[in-house]
Formats: structure tokens, sequence, C-alpha cells
């Protein structure tokens, strides 16, 4: 054996040679407050253990204590990278319970909110999982690139990230006049964009070492551990919930699924870059078939007046009252719904008891069941590899730890 | 322009030691990247091409607590994550600032709830307190320039434990 | 889902169907061997959620486990839920994604899962007591 075998070698009985390493909470590359208990052999790592819950705010339990509409404003924290896509899997859970339906118009524009949220965190995965790795242009390129979607969302719900801007029942309020030609110049720009991305990342040598081979899990592993979203359709599952259980109108846009099947961290990679591409063709679609019309569904109980009508006759006024500091009931019964968000299957299970507020809230998180894989994915790799990982598998701890 | 041009030749220019130090103390804040929620990444835009922190000095955020003197707590605060704030303050050297950056850091947020810190200043003292859920980064910006004004007025002597007197 | 009832008999108590959801209410001692049939022979090979629900101090029995299983190839959910006490068998064997689901509820709630590999807290500190979503437990926690 040689000197270096002899280091690499564990004695399982006595445990020499491993060191147990404490990574985080506090640390550049952990995306957040995550820490992980670290076993490892020279650079080799045996076990890694993810230790959460440095962010639990008990959210759920505040749920129970809001009314229905209360509770959105709660919603946007979960996932703080996509906030609108959590408001809309609450909304559409809430409609399911009510069965409420939204006008067309209001689904085409949930639809457009949806993927330019989808878009942003991309570009943020893009610019981190980069930032981790070691190239730190493509850091500042997508932040600058993230600005103008900010603006576009500052534009029609009023706050950079937190808007609280899709309601049950439709939205707050539609779109002013100068957001859709926004939206529209974006889209036109973004293949070029992506180009610098691309040429500066996919074909570049050092990338492709730190990033090819690493943290491979098999497409059967994957299903079983409970992985959705990028991370599943790095490892060859085309499942996506957009195509499998559709929701505002998903089944008349045409989009493909990106899927690899390296199951490594470069294949999880391209499948994000690829839904950019994807993401960008659904809203010209949408774009394109805008219809006009009301935005909201016409129940005045569920639904608040416009504020011009609110400060004008004292019927809207009481009505919106009843609304905010009531709340309205909700026929009791359970209900559970999930879409696509950024990072997978985003579900929220609602159980009502026929009362104004939720009796529970359990909310279904992509990071916190993506997280779970980390050991399998980390084992018998080196200690910098498990950086390129909790980049790929795009963990977000306010999801993780609700 | 203005007084360097009034002076005359190989002139020396007189100033307090206070005044020098207080000067390259809020120049070149360094602060340490301890962003816990939302709110580090409004703070992570801030340091981004649109709004640029460096332009106030604070050009790398230092990974490691040891080498950096102002702590920014961008987030919610966990009674489990307390230990550890408290313990990443006493790592950092005196000189040392805290902003409370967002609702939450200051006291609590919307979470009045049974893991969750009410204010990030019943553990470490705070300089700057910002308000905002998340905060703009305008607002992060013009905290640091109410830091660095108030750093300007700080007496040598007396400020915490860095001072001449000990 | 009716011949469930054929293949197990004695462990359904109840299937509802309710906005286009299908629930199984199922007796907490067949769970393993009704879990591993829906897995190996009806396809539902996703474990998309596993959450507790706290039925109230005076409901007997108190708590309810409720897993939403999914199958990839059909593109449907179906909800099981199982009635304790105290404690339900684990399923992490059949999913590995139930592993810090179980965890979660056991940290809440105060269910505990018999054979779980590693049946501790994950959200609260260690040295936690109480459990905090539970419907006596005070929201802004004991002070």
């Amino acid at each position: 054996m040689t000197e270096l075998d002899k280091m690499l070698t564990i004695d399982n009985d006595s445990g020499e040679g491993v060191m147990t390493l404490n990574m985080g909470p506090q640390h550049p590359s952990t995306h957040g407050v995550l820490r992980i208990i670290l076993k490892l052999a020279g650079e080799v790592v045996i076990d890694a253990v993810p230790v959460i819950g440095y962010l639990h705010r008990g959210i759920e339990k505040l749920m129970e204590n809001r009314t229905y509409h209360q509770a959105i404003t709660l919603t946007d924290r979960f996932d703080y990278l996509s906030p609108l896509s959590n408001n809309l899997a609450y909304c559409l859970a809430v409609e399911k319970l009510l069965s409420l339906e939204v006008p067309p118009r209001g689904q085409v524009l949930r639809v457009i909110l949806a993927e330019l949220t989808r878009i942003q965190s991309h570009l943020i995965w893009l610019g981190t999982q980069a930032n981790d790795i070691g190239a730190i242009t493509p850091l500042l390129y997508t932040f600058r690139e993230r600005e103008e979607l900010l603006d576009m969302f500052e534009m029609a719900g009023g706050s950079r990230m937190h808007t609280s801007y899709i309601r049950i029942g439709g939205l707050e309020k539609d779109v002013p006049p100068e957001f859709m030609p926004k939206v529209k110049s974006f889209c036109d720009t973004l293949p070029t964009l992506m180009k610098d991305y691309e040429g500066l990342l996919t074909k570049n040598r050092i990338w492709q070492m730190r990033t090819r081979g690493v943290g491979v899990i098999s497409a059967e592993d994957a299903i079983n551990i409970g992985l959705c979203g990028p991370t599943l359709r790095g490892s060859g599952v085309a499942h996506d919930l957009r195509k499998s259980n559709p929701y505002c109108g998903y089944e008349n846009y045409d989009f493909d699924v990106p899927v690899e099947t390296a199951g490594d961290v470069y294949a999880r990679y391209l499948v994000r870059l690829e839904e950019i591409r994807q993401s960008r063709y659904i809203l010209q679609q949408a774009m394109d078939k805008l219809p006009g019309g009301p935005i909201n569904a016409p129940i005045s109980q569920v639904v608040p007046p416009e504020k011009e009508r609110v400060v004008g006759d004292i019927e809207s006024l009481i009505n919106q009252f009843h609304i905010m500091v009531e709340g309205f009931k909700v026929p009791a019964g359970e209900v559970y719904f999930a879409l696509e968000s950024p990072r997978g299957e985003l579900g929220y299970y609602i159980r009502s008891d026929g009362s104004e507020k939720p009796y529970r809230i359990k909310v279904r998180t992509p990071s916190f069941a993506n997280l779970q894989a980390l050991p399998a994915l980390v084992k018998g790799r080196l200690m910098a590899d498990i950086v390129a990982v909790i980049g790929s598998i795009d963990i977000v701890l306010g999801d993780v730890d609700k | 322009m203005g007084i360097e041009e009034k002076l005359p030749d190989n002139s020396v220019i007189t100033t307090t030691i206070e005044k020098l130090v207080n000067w390259g103390r809020k120049n070149s804040l360094w602060p340490t990247g301890f962003g816990l929620a939302c709110c580090a990444i409004e703070m992570i835009s801030t340091a981004a091409a649109r709004f640029d922190i460096s332009r106030f000095g604070m050009e790398i955020f230092r990974s490691s607590p040891r080498q950096a003197d102002l702590m920014i707590v961008a987030g919610t605060v966990t009674n489990k994550m307390a230990p550890v704030v408290k313990r990443l303050y006493d790592q950092m050297p005196n000189p040392k600032w805290v902003i409370a950056m967002g609702a939450c850091a200051i006291s609590g947020g919307i979470f009045n709830t049974y893991s969750v810190l009410q204010g990030v200043d019943k553990i470490i003292p705070v300089d700057v307190y910002v308000p905002g859920c998340p905060v703009r980064p305008e607002a992060l910006l013009d905290a640091i320039v109410k830091l660095q004004k108030k750093i300007e007025t700080e007496n040598l002597r007396t400020k915490q434990d860095g001072g001449i007197e000990k | 889902m009716e011949e469930l009832r054929n293949k197990f008999p004695g462990a359904v108590e109840a299937i509802d169907t309710q906005f286009g959801e299908t629930t199984v209410t199922l007796k907490k001692e067949s769970l393993s061997r009704v879990c591993e049939y829906l897995k190996q022979e009806k396809g539902f090979d996703y474990l998309s959620d596993l959450t507790g629900l706290d039925l109230g101090k005076e409901a007997k029995p108190r708590f309810a486990v409720v897993y939403h299983l999914y199958s990839i190839k059909d593109c449907r959910w179906l909800r099981l839920k199982v009635l304790t006490d105290d404690a339900v068998d684990t399923v992490s064997f059949v999913w590995k994604a139930a592993d810090w689901f179980e965890r979660e509820v056991y940290d809440l709630l105060g269910v505990s899962f018999n054979h779980h590999p590693n049946m501790t807290r994950i959200y609260m500190p260690d040295d936690f007591n109480g459990y905090p979503l539970r419907k006596d437990y005070p929201l802004a926690g004991e002070r």
C-alpha cells in the first residue's frame, strides 16, 4: 500500500483516520443557514449529515391563526427566491376548496408571472452555483438580468420580492400598460444574454471537470428518495407537473420538458438552462394569447372590489371590510394541490374545518425533499464536490426549514 | 479646487488622530456575509452591479468573522441560531458594528412564534436598524451612510473596548 | 380503490372522494403491507408528502398521519390516512423519502414511528420540550 492509500484507509473499528468537520451554519456556500456534519478521511467524504432547523420560523402554525386571505403574505416567505410561485400554489389550493374558476385573463397573467419567476429563480441559481464553484463573473451578469425582472414585479405588484400579487380568485389588480412591452423586450434580449452565460460555462473545461460525474444519482434512486424538479429531470425522469397535472391552462401551451440522463451536476445545469429557454417560449405564447376581460373571479365574498369602488360606495367598503377583517368561510374538507415551482413539486395540503381560518396547512416544499438526498450524492466524493452538489440541487433554506 | 490649491507647496495638513482613524474606519468597513433569510438576497443585490456596495468601501464580504468589522444581520434569527450569532459576534475583533437589516432582525418581524428570537438586539448590541420586509437595496445603502456618519462622530477614547483608555 | 378492500380485508376503514381526490383511511396495523402493495403492484412509486394532523385534544384517536402517494406513470395522487394516539409503523423502507418527513411529524406533533432509522428532532433544538404544532401549544411558545 502506498502512503496515500494508507492515509485514505479507514480503520472502521477504531475510527482512526476519520475526521469530523462542521460546515456551517454560517458558510459562504451553503446557500443559507445549513449545517452539515462531515466525516472525512482526508479529502474524501465518508458521510454528510445535514442539520437543519436554523431558520424554522413556525410559519405553518402562524397560518393557522390567520384568515385565508391574510395567510397569502406568509406564503411569500417560504421559498423567497420564487415568491410568486408560492402565492400561486396556495391560491390554487384554496380555489380548489372553494371550487372557484379564475377568468382567462387572470390565468394567462398567472402563467406569465410564474414563468418570469422561474427565469428569475434560475438566474439566481446560475449565478450562485457558478460563484460557489469559483466562476465569479456569471454572478454579476445574472444579478444584472434579475434586476430587470424585479423591475417588472415592482411595476405590477408594488414590491421587488415579496409581492403577494397573486390572490385567491385572481390577482390583486391588473398589470399596468407598461408591463407587457417590458416583458416583450426582456424576451427579445434573453437569447443574447444566454449566449454570454453559456459561452462562459458550458464548454469550459474547468467547469466540466468540476461538474461532470459529480453527485450522480440514478433515476430509480431519485424517485425513491423523493427528488423533484430539475434535480429529478437531470437523472432521466421526465416528470413535470405542468405537463402531467396541468393547472392555469398549461395544457394549452406548447413547450418541451428538458431531460438529461447523466444524473450529475452538469446534467442538472443543462436542464435548468434549457428550462429558461422553454420559459421564454411559454412567455411569448402567453403574450400572444393574452385576452381582455376581468382578472378576478366574480365572487364578491372572496375577491375584494377594486380600490376605486371601495372609496366610492358604501357596499364595496363593507364588502372589503368583511373580507379583510373577518375573512370568508371555506367549506370543510381537505385538499392537496401541487405545482411545478422552479425547485420542484411545491404542494399545499390544506384542511379546512368550515371556518375562516385554516385548520392545518402543510407545505410540501421541494428543497426539503431534495436535501434529503445530499448524503447519498456526496458519499465517496471529495470535499470540494459538496459545494457543487448543494448548488446543483438548488435549495433555499426558507423552503427547507419553513 | 478648494483648500488644496490654497496651500503652499510641500505643506502639511493637520487633523486629529480621531478624525483620521474614524475616516479610515468608516470608508473601509468590511461586512461579514451573514445572510440568514430573504434579506440576504437583497443584500447580495446591493453588492451586485446595479447598487454596487463597493463604492461605499465594502469591497468584499469576508467569509470569516475574524476578518470583518461589520455584521449585517440580514434575516430572521431563530432561537436555534441565536447562540451561533452570539459566537460569531464575539469572534469579530474590535471595533465592530452591527446593522439589523429587516423587520425580522429588528423585532422578529411578522413571526411572533415559538421559535423566533424577537429581535437580534436581545443578544448583541445594534448600531443601525433598517426597516423593511425585505429591505430595499437603497434603504440598506442609506443605513450604511448613516452608520458611516455615526462612526465619524465616535470618540476614540470611549468607543467600545478598542479605545485608548484601556 | 375498492379492490383494496378485497385484497386487505379489514384494513380499509373508509374510502372518500372529495374535490376530485381519493382518500383511503386505513387501520394502522396494515399500513406497511398496503404501502408495499401500492408501490409494487399499483405503481405508486413516489411519495409526495407525509404529514400529521392534530384532531384536537378531545378526539380519540388524537392524531392522523396523512400520506400523499403519486404515480409517475399514471399522473395521479392517492391520499392514505392512518389514525393513531401515539405511534405508527415507518414506511421509510418502502420510500426512502419518508425519512425526513416522519422526523418532522415526530418533532412537531410527537407521533413517533416504529423502526425508523433515526427518530430524532429535525427542526427544533434537541433539548426542546413540547410539540409545537399541537393545538394546545401556544403560538408564541412557552415563555
